[in-house]
């Protein structure tokens, strides 16, 4: 008859306005600045700078100012300036560090070329959205301070990545130091071999 | 005059439960209060400010009625989508929200802070009293509705009369606002508005012609009062539980759809498909008014309606009597609104033609047959003992009959839709 189409659509519409109040199944918006909704682990924006140690940031900085992110990078967005002088790094090894390291975000475009090109695992991509600021010009360029975050933190947004990164990093520093190691033994063999010319065998006329 | 006044409220107090439901305490409350007031003043001004006093009365309540029914309404539509609806709007400088309760004033004051812009070609004198005379003539309705018992603001003998010539006279400002914009888009709208307000008009007033008819009276105070009393205390004497009275209740709720413009017979301003129809060139405050005004009519005639079939101010029990008048009247209104809400958050637009012709097909012939309905129903007065469900039987089957026929005959080939691509 005419008109029971119009009935079952009331229906619906009451159905869903009940449903709103007791099913939380219905009603799935978040409300945004007090409740944020846990974001994807692939979600990735901006790059930050990897420190090893949280309470010594600039003193452990992965970066070594090799400046290839800055040649990389397709909005010229990332400055450095080298150190003049080398520090040791985690491992003990003298390195240049950056005296300088700016991103300007207001021109990053979040593309992770620095990520990809960088050989040291010393820039990551964040998890940043809310940086909008009411100054558009120093606001928006971070320094190196502003950019250093702790590996535990990149473990805390990319878990999985950042558990790949430092098994590699481990298996490197490994690999090097049993390449050092073995390069000392050899060294030694050679230093002993040359400080004792015993096994040398004698000339015979 | 002495401070006496609030000292009577008190001594009347326990009396209420004892005096009849007439002389009720609460149900003269208003009525007390204001002669408190206009008691400070000289014997020859009590009647203007007594006037004034209920003008401000209605403009300030049914104002405020208007801000939260548009709260309301976007609360219950986003529940409806399963969304919270507007929710955050905090008491100017604190944290407070109460679930968003000051959205409405937030409303004005943006409405009130935009640009209002007026086209260089616009009649401007025309382009500004468009709004007001709208709102001026939908205010004009509020006077002759019995709010209660004792509350009618302007007691006139052919007070229905009245109000569905006030109502009909904003299609005036409708044309009005479309011809001083300058715009050909907007005078186009404003022509399919006057279509579809005149095509309205009439299944609008056919519907209440029957009441009339019934009742005997053009006055809203006598419709009401031919409603009163109930069959064994719980089936009130009201229209619209008879079966012509249902149906025009039905056709006059159907046309105050249209004729306030709301959804699903929204077309002269469809926001998602017109830019905003005779509204185009108005901005800001003007356009704040418009809706001001849709919404007014709206109250009004569902206002109205509660008059003419929803037993007005009246009880629907004498055990529920002690709650006043008044309050029964608002509780009627806003579950009328909430069913225009719900309706606007259900039903998708009509097409032009569809509108018209459900008007001119449809409504307009069951109107008319209604008509017939009431007379027979009036003329049956006297019938009794099986001539009574001998009676009813034939009202019912004259409702029901011809909305089955008509509802066949228009929807063969057209109704049920099948969508060839709809999954």
């Amino acid at each position: 008859m005419l008109g029971t189409g119009l009935l079952q659509g009331l229906g619906v519409t009451a159905k869903n306005f009940v449903g709103s109040f007791h099913d939380p199944a219905r009603l799935t918006t978040i409300e945004y600045p007090e409740v944020k909704t846990k974001l994807p682990e692939a979600y990735r924006n901006f790059p930050f700078l990897v420190t090893e140690n949280a309470t010594d940031p600039m003193g452990t900085l992965r970066c070594v100012a090799c400046q290839i992110c800055e040649k990389e990078c397709p909005p010229q967005c990332i400055y450095i300036e080298k150190s003049k002088d080398k520090k040791p790094d985690a491992t003990g090894k003298p390195q240049l560090f950056p005296a300088v390291f700016a991103i300007d975000t207001s021109v990053c475009m979040s593309c992770q070329i620095c990520v990809e090109v960088c050989p040291f695992e010393a820039i990551k991509m964040d998890q940043v959205y809310e940086i909008a600021t009411t100054d558009r010009f120093s606001a928006l360029l971070l320094n190196r301070e502003q950019l250093a975050k702790s590996n535990a933190y990149y473990h805390e947004i990319h878990p999985t990545e950042a558990a790949e990164v430092d098994a590699r990093l481990a298996a490197e520093r490994k690999a090097a130091e049993e390449k050092a190691a073995a390069a000392a033994a050899a060294k030694a063999a050679a230093a002993a071999a040359k400080a004792s010319p015993v096994a040398k065998p004698p000339l015979t006329a | 005059m002495t401070l006496s006044g609030p000292l009577t409220f008190l001594l009347q107090l326990p009396l209420a439960s004892a005096a009849g439901a007439a002389d009720a305490f609460l149900e003269r409350l208003p009525l007390v209060a204001r002669d408190w007031v206009t008691s400070w003043l000289p014997e020859p001004w009590r009647w203007l400010v007594n006037s004034l006093l209920s003008i401000a009365v209605i403009l300030s309540v049914f104002g405020l009625l208007f801000a939260y029914v548009t709260l309301a309404e976007r609360k219950i539509l986003g529940r409806i989508q399963n969304r919270p609806g507007p929710n955050r709007t905090p008491i100017p400088f604190t944290k407070l929200r109460f679930f968003g309760l000051a959205q409405p004033f937030a409303d004005g004051v943006k409405s009130l802070t935009k640009e209002d812009v007026v086209p260089r070609g616009a009649d401007h004198l025309l382009h500004f009293l468009a709004p007001v005379v709208l709102l001026a003539f939908s205010i004009l309705t509020f006077a002759v509705i019995p709010y209660g018992r004792h509350l009618v603001p302007v007691e006139l003998n052919a007070g229905v009369l009245y109000f569905f010539a006030a109502g009909a006279a904003t299609e005036l400002a409708v044309f009005m606002a479309g011809w001083a914009s300058r715009n050909k888009y907007s005078l186009l709208a404003a022509m399919r508005a006057l279509a579809q307000l005149i095509s309205y008009e009439l299944p609008l007033l056919l519907a209440w012609v029957p009441v009339v008819l019934v009742a005997g009276s053009l006055s809203t105070t006598e419709i009401v009062a031919a409603q009163a009393g109930w069959q064994f205390n719980v089936i009130p004497h009201w229209h619209v539980f008879t079966p012509w009275g249902a149906a025009g209740f039905a056709i006059f709720m159907i046309a105050a759809l249209a004729e306030s413009n709301r959804s699903p017979f929204d077309l002269p301003e469809a926001e998602s498909e017109l830019i905003a129809g005779h509204l185009t060139e108005y901005s800001g405050f003007k356009y704040a008014l418009f809706f001001m005004a849709e919404y007014f009519g709206m109250i009004a005639l569902s206002g109205m309606a509660i008059t003419l079939f929803l037993g007005g101010w009246h009880a629907p029990s004498p055990y529920v009597e002690f709650i006043p008048s008044y309050v029964w009247f608002m509780g009627k209104l806003s579950a009328l609104l909430l069913g225009f809400i719900w309706i606007r958050a259900t039903f998708p637009r009509l097409r032009m033609d569809q509108l018209t012709r459900f008007a001119w097909k449809f409504l307009v012939p069951l109107a008319l047959i209604n008509l017939g309905n009431a007379a027979f129903w009036s003329l049956s007065f006297h019938w009794s003992g099986p001539f009574q469900i001998l009676r009813w039987l034939i009202s019912v089957l004259v409702v029901v009959g011809p909305f089955v026929l008509l509802g066949r005959k228009l929807s063969a080939g057209v109704a049920p839709r099948v969508y060839r691509y709809a999954v």
